[in-house]
């Protein structure tokens, strides 16, 4: 009973969004929806720094789609001087800015139920929780694939652990607008695409494969 | 709203054609929908037979093969890199893939949507224009025979498009008429005309064209005496009036006017009398936008006193190259127009020089053209190429008529060395004694050539072939000709030891990146185009012309002759032509680019039309190289 009376105080939005997870969820990799992702903030801290960006392209059928793609700028009073060197965002520029309740519920109908994923998912992730909890919702449901875990299952990269950047070079993957939440999502969603085609190139590649967190088993 | 995705895909696609000529908001349209695809080396993207995808592909990294299985033989088409555009034909067509396409190592491919395309082909003739071009690449494959000419299902629309765009520039016509009422008095109109400075002012009625006054009008009407000042415009008028719609040309709006000998033509909304005035086009406005026109130049010519003048005009003549290559007006009639006016050029520097001397020539002589000049293709300053014919005379006056000719020739080569044609290094020119000869000298030394045929001399000959009359006594030329002819045709061997000087030029394969795909498998980044392109086009029409008696220098149209005398094998001359305009068009820009004779094209500034557009030619240059093979036998030479 008082699940069901939290339910019924959220606004629609989110329950729009729950509602989609009681669907059965695709198992294939072709026939989810990816969303590959990524924020920039005013610093590292998740509970003083903010989000002043979001962008994400959807990859569908190992096909990235334009078309299917988010950019959006938030209004926040938190600023840091410093980090604007890195984002590029001023507190009043030229770009339309939303408040964060109206991009969380942007993002969220974006989202609904794909797989996300985003290079080092753990601080993105935690970083949309943590402006979800200030409008007093709950975490993120979906389930997530962090690029740096996926490109550690491929042979010999057991142990390592990289950067976008040096990643970049390895896989040949031009670096525009890095730094921008969309560029960098666009950036990691080429990265996603490269490593599946070398995973399934190596072995065969189940669904399953994508989530477990240690490759050992898929390896050895 | 900021969309950095698409702007990335955007800044990427406007570097290639097409997508280089739409239009911003159009290209940001194309850039918002693309799919962008990942495939790794040798993985499929498309097979032969496949029904079509409903995207088209542009490779944004990496390379793709085509291929085409022929009895099961694999054969590679082509490789396609960075920029290149693949898959569309079959989506305009709507019929299978004709060809398998795979990646040739890691690639990523932006695939666009045909349903967004199809608007951009209606609406950019442009665009049109080079996906016709880019196919036509394709015409000669055999298993594209069937689709020859219909490459598109509204073939049709696009060629008319494709025509009337080439056809010459839209000419400038004043959008804001002076107009009047028909019951406006004669007077009143005359006060609006010469209050605007107007040689004419239309008389519209609910904004309709209905006639118009002239200064003429006025003229002939009031100032004889026929009406009064106070008479209504519409009782002088001139009517109806000319109309034309607004995308006139400059050439459709000289043909009307000389037509219908008028000197106003009345743009109106649909081109009809009967539709809304949107401007007026003079005789004056189009003086003005044709600024060097070719006669003015040839009555400069005509009217120069020194050789500097004549070298002043000469580079106004350049400026006027550039200006139609800009307004892509057919090479072959401006080819027609620089020749006309270097011809020009010569004669006023033989009449100068004849004057200096202050003696006329003590026989008849023929002043003839060589190599470009002769054959009419010279659009830039090249080095000038020229000889002498000049009557028989007995050996008691041959001394003395010989120097008087030399000491001509000397002063029209320093001349014409002014104007900014150099001399020729390897000395052909009519101030060589060996080239300045009577008529019955020339004829042995044809026959020297032509009977005993070794390859360094013929090498020094082909350019005597292309000879033209530019000055002089006709029936020298004519005769000299006629003997060159009838040579020939009795040492039909000849011809085959100038086949095989001819086949010494074979042309490059194709591009891939900024290298030239050589027969060979040698890679270079500088191209000759005259010597592997141009030339090849040039010695094939003159050998078969020989062969064939046909008595035109010019390569265009030796090729459209021997359309005419060989109809089984129209298609290959006509492709042959065809490159040869692309070809010489080509040089001509990448010349006055330069400031150079256009001769070395440095492959890494080509952009990806061009190189294309370069690679179109290189398949009827093999094709007309293998027929000539063939046909005189140059195999068997090499064992002579």
């Amino acid at each position: 009973m008082i699940s069901w009376f939290k339910y019924k105080n959220y606004p629609i939005f989110w329950n729009n969004y729950s509602k989609k997870f009681k669907q059965k969820q695709p198992k294939s990799i072709e026939d989810t929806r990816f969303v590959v992702f990524d924020t920039e903030t005013t610093g590292l801290d998740l509970v003083n720094d903010r989000i002043l960006s979001i962008g994400a392209i959807g990859i569908f059928n190992n096909v990235i789609d334009v078309a299917d793609s988010f950019e959006i700028y938030l209004k926040q009073n938190e600023f840091k001087a410093e980090t604007v060197e890195i984002h590029g965002i001023l507190k009043e520029g030229k770009l339309t800015k939303l408040r964060e309740s109206e991009a969380m519920e942007n993002f969220i109908d974006f989202i609904g139920n794909s797989v996300l994923v985003a290079h080092h998912t753990a601080f993105d992730i935690e970083m949309i929780n943590t402006a979800l909890k200030r409008l007093e919702l709950p975490k993120l449901k979906n389930k997530m694939i962090d690029t740096g875990i996926l490109y550690k299952k491929l042979e010999g990269k057991k142990d390592a652990h990289f950067n976008l950047d040096v990643l970049c070079k390895e896989f040949n993957i031009p670096k525009h607008d890095r730094h921008t939440a969309a560029g960098d999502a666009f950036i990691t969603a080429l990265l996603f695409l490269k490593i599946i085609s070398k995973l399934k190139q190596e072995r065969k590649l189940h669904y399953s494969d994508l989530f477990r967190v240690s490759g050992k088993e898929g390896l050895m | 709203m900021k969309n950095t995705i698409s702007e990335r895909i955007f800044d990427f696609l406007k570097n290639y054609p097409p997508f280089n000529i739409v239009t911003n908001a159009t290209l940001l349209e194309v850039a918002q929908n693309v799919e962008i695809q990942y495939f790794e080396k040798d993985q499929v993207i498309f097979s032969q037979n496949d029904l079509p995808h409903e995207h088209f592909y542009i490779i944004n990294q990496g390379s793709v093969r085509l291929y085409r299985f022929v009895e099961n033989e694999k054969q590679m088409l082509d490789i396609c890199d960075e920029g290149d555009l693949f898959g569309l034909r079959p989506l305009i067509m709507k019929e299978n893939y004709l060809m398998g396409a795979s990646a040739n190592e890691e690639t990523i491919l932006y695939a666009i949507p045909i349903s967004l395309f199809h608007d951009i082909i209606l609406n950019y003739p442009k665009v049109s224009q080079f996906l016709i071009a880019s196919f036509a690449t394709n015409t000669r494959e055999p298993f594209s025979e069937k689709h020859k000419g219909k490459l598109f299902a509204n073939v049709s629309a696009i060629q008319k498009i494709e025509h009337g765009f080439s056809e010459i520039q839209s000419a400038n016509y004043n959008k804001n008429p002076i107009t009047c009422s028909p019951d406006t008095t004669v007077q009143t109109a005359c006060i609006i005309m010469t209050k605007n400075v107007i040689n004419s002012i239309i008389v519209t009625e609910n904004e309709i064209p209905i006639g118009i006054i002239t200064d003429k009008d006025i003229r002939t009407k009031i100032g004889t005496g026929l009406y009064k000042i106070t008479n209504k415009v519409v009782d002088i008028m001139t009517k109806p009036v000319v109309t034309f719609p607004q995308n006139i040309s400059v050439a459709e709006a000289q043909i009307m006017i000389l037509k219908h000998k008028v000197s106003h033509l009345c743009i109106t909304k649909d081109g009809t009398n009967k539709s809304e005035l949107v401007g007026i086009l003079t005789q004056q406005d189009l003086i003005l936008t044709q600024g060097n026109s070719p006669s003015l130049l040839i009555k400069e010519i005509k009217n120069a006193k020194d050789a500097e003048t004549l070298k002043h005009i000469r580079t106004k003549a350049s400026d006027l190259t550039k200006g139609y290559l800009e307004q892509e007006i057919p090479i072959y009639f401006v080819t027609k127009v620089i020749s006309e006016i270097n011809t020009a050029i010569t004669k006023k520097a033989i009449r100068m020089s004849i004057s200096e001397i202050g003696k006329q020539p003590p026989v008849s002589f023929s002043w003839l053209a060589l190599g470009s000049q002769g054959r009419k293709e010279q659009l830039l300053m090249t080095d000038q190429d020229n000889a002498l014919v000049f009557e028989n005379v007995g050996p008691a006056e041959y001394n003395a008529v010989k120097n008087y000719f030399l000491e001509l020739a000397e002063k029209v080569t320093e001349k014409l060395n002014i104007v900014g044609f150099d001399y020729c290094p390897a000395n052909i020119m009519a101030s060589n004694p060996k080239w300045c000869i009577t008529l019955e000298e020339w004829e042995q030394q044809f026959e020297a050539w032509i009977t005993d045929p070794i390859p360094e001399k013929i090498l020094l000959s082909i350019i005597f072939f292309d000879f033209e009359l530019i000055y002089g006594d006709e029936t020298l030329y004519t005769k000299m000709a006629e003997s060159v002819f009838k040579t020939i045709e009795k040492n039909q061997i000849f011809l085959s030891f100038l086949g095989k000087v001819t086949l010494d030029n074979p042309p490059p394969l194709g591009f891939f990146k900024q290298f030239l795909v050589e027969q060979d498998g040698e890679n270079k980044d500088s191209f000759d185009i005259k010597s592997r392109a141009i030339r090849p086009l040039v010695d094939a029409a003159r050998i078969l012309s020989l062969y064939h008696n046909l008595r035109v220098n010019n390569t265009i149209s030796r090729y459209e002759k021997l359309m005419e005398v060989e109809p089984q094998n129209r298609e290959l001359f006509e492709s042959c032509a065809n490159a040869f305009k692309i070809l010489l068009q080509f040089r001509t820009s990448q010349g006055l680019r330069n400031n150079d004779n256009g001769k070395f094209v440095d492959i890494n500034n080509l952009n990806k039309a061009d190189r294309l557009k370069l690679k179109s030619c290189f398949k009827p240059i093999k094709n007309v190289q293998e027929a000539i093979k063939m046909r005189f036998k140059t195999s068997q030479i090499a064992q002579i």
